[in-house]
């Protein structure tokens, strides 16, 4: 499909070396996917799918819940995207912090959270990770230095900003990512933040996943430089586009821009190329796109993509696959099961974790 | 003639008009244009309009409220819509920095004819950032008016007298009453800005409340009215300027006042009204004027959080059989 070869040129092509005068090179692209061939093993390989596959599978049930009205609220799902999560995962440390907006599910889960208790807050119960507070847009976890995700479109910049300032302060090598859409990117917030991060050299790895759509309006619409990486030059932070659809060529970049990172050099900027196949919100049709265009993007699956690598260059068997994929089902259906047959929050807990005072006195008449 | 109208369309017939008026009046915000409002207000007013005056904005809402807020100062009447007024909290510099504060600091040599509108207050399960009213922030502020509607015929009068309005309007809608339908009255109408509306009349207890929580009012007032108790039900419709003497009138008739108000206890809109009636009817009243809010907290996301958290008819009636000393 033509469309498709454009796409994948477009995503491809600016995968390259860290620079902020960024350009597509054909020698660049050879030679990074003739070396990454032999850099990672099988259980990379097995990971970044497993990953890949849980998240597909815990969105797909997500909206079937979201369908009978298990789910309620603002939800958006990460279907399209996984591969974003699966390279970061691989390349971050456990102890790294992430911080993200409202499309969070796939983040979450790939930072360790369990289904179980991502599904249960997307019911609203009481054994959710966050007792059923958060729904859809708000999964936090300090356990996994998950800072969570986020309402309020960009906020996050300057708050990921500040966890990478905490950990420069503290003189720890640990970094913050913060994550945010191609819409969120417009926000005056971003401005001031990479600013002082740069000013500062705050060890923060700024992801802007762009997914081509901010709900209805297109990148294009938004502004004259449709580059996203190249924001990062008027600020002179080392900035490159990577293809969101393959969590090899996200590693990689992920690992690169860390390695700057915990020298100590101050930020770095990514703009991993993405798409999301369902629209912004369960209530958007997304009628803005065309088929041809949501159809292209469905030949390079991620998902299906990095399937296929596996099997093809022998990485691991189908059967491995098969067995992987039943593992991942099951672990779905304990997670719905889970989230069905917990209690529901008590409602005096409308009155906890306003205040760390336990006794604060509300006004109650 | 009168059609029924829901609350939507009203309010996209207020700004078609006005913009057809006055060539100087347009629409601007986030997915105001292409995807005809996320919440379908401005459906079909590209298309009559053109892109020059229905235009797309990028979520830059600090940035597009300063541009309306400049345009507005140089002869433009800006309508700014704000996809909900939780996001409008990034632009509150440009809102109350400036829109607020420009014939003021310009000893009147410049106004700021500019209509900020979008929902406020909660709309389901929507957690806490997504849950929040804005009358008493933005009640607090001088040189701002604040307008909060749910009745489709006082939302097309209202906004169309906002929008030519001399100063800055805070309008504010609900995303939960955008489907609910009233009757419009046909032809050319403007509703005045600072007059409260009797919904009801009674003779028991005064229930006063605004936006979408004069559901909740009216239901409590039909089911006090089983019980044999006759309430007086106000819809404040502008919340800045308060037009206390249409309470204090109803207040000195039934000597007690019941405040349903969505927004949070303190410092907001309830404790004024409270402060205005012990004030000007003090010896009128036969029991302290009570109010039902929303909880002293943040929304969480579950169904358990928000029925908790939210006024309805049960406490309402409990509020009223207070002030009434009858027992609940
Ligand atoms: C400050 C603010 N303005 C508007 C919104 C409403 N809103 C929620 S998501 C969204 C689009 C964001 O798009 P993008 O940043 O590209 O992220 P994506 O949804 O594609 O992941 C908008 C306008 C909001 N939540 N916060
Ligand atoms: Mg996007």
């Amino acid at each position: 499909m033509d469309l498709t070869t454009d796409i994948l040129d477009s995503i491809v092509t600016t995968n390259a070396g860290p620079s902020s005068e960024q350009q597509s090179s054909d020698s660049k692209k050879s030679k990074s996917k003739a070396k990454s061939k032999e850099k990672f093993d099988k259980a990379m390989y097995l990971n970044w799918f497993e990953t890949m596959f849980r998240i597909r599978k815990f969105e797909e049930k997500t909206l079937e819940a979201y369908g009978n009205q298990k789910i309620r609220g603002f939800c958006h799902v990460y279907i399209g995207q996984e591969a974003i999560a699966a390279g970061m995962l691989s390349a971050l440390r456990t102890d790294d912090a992430v911080v993200t907006a409202y499309r969070q599910h796939g983040i979450a889960l790939s930072r360790g959270m369990s289904s179980k208790e991502c599904m249960a807050e997307l019911y609203g119960k009481a054994t959710g990770c966050v007792k059923g507070k958060g729904g859809s847009m708000h999964f936090f976890s300090a356990e996994h230095r998950f800072f969570g995700g986020n309402g309020i479109v960009g906020a996050q910049i300057p708050i990921g900003t500040g966890i990478a300032f905490a950990e420069k302060y503290r003189g720890t090598d640990k970094l913050c990512v913060t994550m945010f859409g191609d819409g969120a990117a417009r926000q005056g917030a971003l401005y001031e933040a990479y600013n002082m991060a740069m000013t500062w050299k705050l060890p923060v790895l700024y992801i802007v996943e762009n997914n081509g759509y901010a709900m209805g309006t297109s990148v294009e619409r938004t502004s004259n430089v449709v580059d996203m990486y190249k924001i990062g030059s008027s600020f002179d932070m080392p900035s490159e586009a990577v293809n969101g659809m393959d969590p090899q060529s996200v590693h990689e970049a992920i690992a690169r821009a860390a390695e700057h990172i915990r020298a100590g050099k101050g930020p770095y900027f990514l703009e991993i190329k993405t798409y999301r196949y369902k629209g912004h919100s369960v209530s958007d049709p997304g009628n803005y796109r065309s088929k041809e265009e949501v159809k292209a993007y469905m030949e390079i699956d991620p998902v299906k993509v990095i399937e296929k690598r596996i099997i093809e260059q022998k990485i691991a068997s189908e059967t491995e696959i098969e067995e992987l994929k039943d593992k991942i089902k099951l672990e779905m259906d304990e997670a719905v099961a889970f989230a069905e047959s917990s209690p529901l929050p008590d409602a005096s807990w409308l009155y906890t974790d306003n205040y760390v005072q336990e006794d604060y006195p509300y006004m109650k008449d | 003639m009168a059609r029924i109208l829901k609350l939507r369309d009203a309010l996209k017939e207020a700004m078609i008009e006005e913009m057809r008026r006055d060539a100087s009046v347009f629409l601007m915000g986030e997915e105001v244009a292409q995807y005809d409002g996320a919440y379908k207000v401005s459906k079909g007013m590209l298309e009559e309009f053109g892109p020059m005056r229905v235009i797309d904005t990028p979520i830059a809402e600090l940035g597009f409220a300063g541009i309306g807020v400049g345009a507005a100062m140089n002869g433009l009447r800006p309508i700014v819509e704000f996809m909900t007024w939780n996001f409008a909290v990034l632009a509150f510099d440009q809102i109350v920095n400036n829109a607020a504060k420009t014939l003021s600091q310009s000893a009147g040599q410049f106004n700021c004819p500019i209509v900020f509108r979008g929902p406020s207050g909660s709309a389901g399960q929507l957690a806490q950032q997504h849950s929040q009213t804005f009358e008493s922030w933005l009640g607090n502020c001088p040189g701002l008016k604040v307008v909060s509607i749910v009745d489709p015929a006082d939302a097309k009068g209202l906004l169309k007298s906002a929008i030519r309005d001399n100063d800055p309007v805070c309008f504010m809608e609900s995303e939960i009453a955008y489907a609910w339908e009233g009757e419009v009255p046909d032809g050319e109408y403007t509703t005045p800005i600072g007059v409260a509306a009797v919904r009801r009349e009674g003779t028991d207890v005064t229930i006063v409340s605004y936006n979408k929580m004069m559901r909740v009012a009216l239901q409590a007032a039909d089911d006090l009215a089983k019980e044999g108790i006759s309430a007086e039900v106000i819809d404040l419709r502008t919340i800045r300027p308060l037009d206390y003497h249409t309470l204090v009138k109803s207040v000195k008739k039934t000597n007690r006042m019941v405040v349903v108000d969505e927004s949070w206890p303190m410092f907001g809109v309830s404790s004024e009204i409270a402060y205005e009636i012990q004030k000007y009817a003090f010896d009128y009243l036969d029991a302290p004027v009570l109010r039902v809010n929303s909880a002293d907290t943040s929304l969480g996301y579950s169904s358990v959080y928000v029925n908790e958290y939210l006024p309805n008819p049960e406490k309402v009636v409990k509020a009223v059989k207070s002030v009434m000393y009858v027992k609940a």
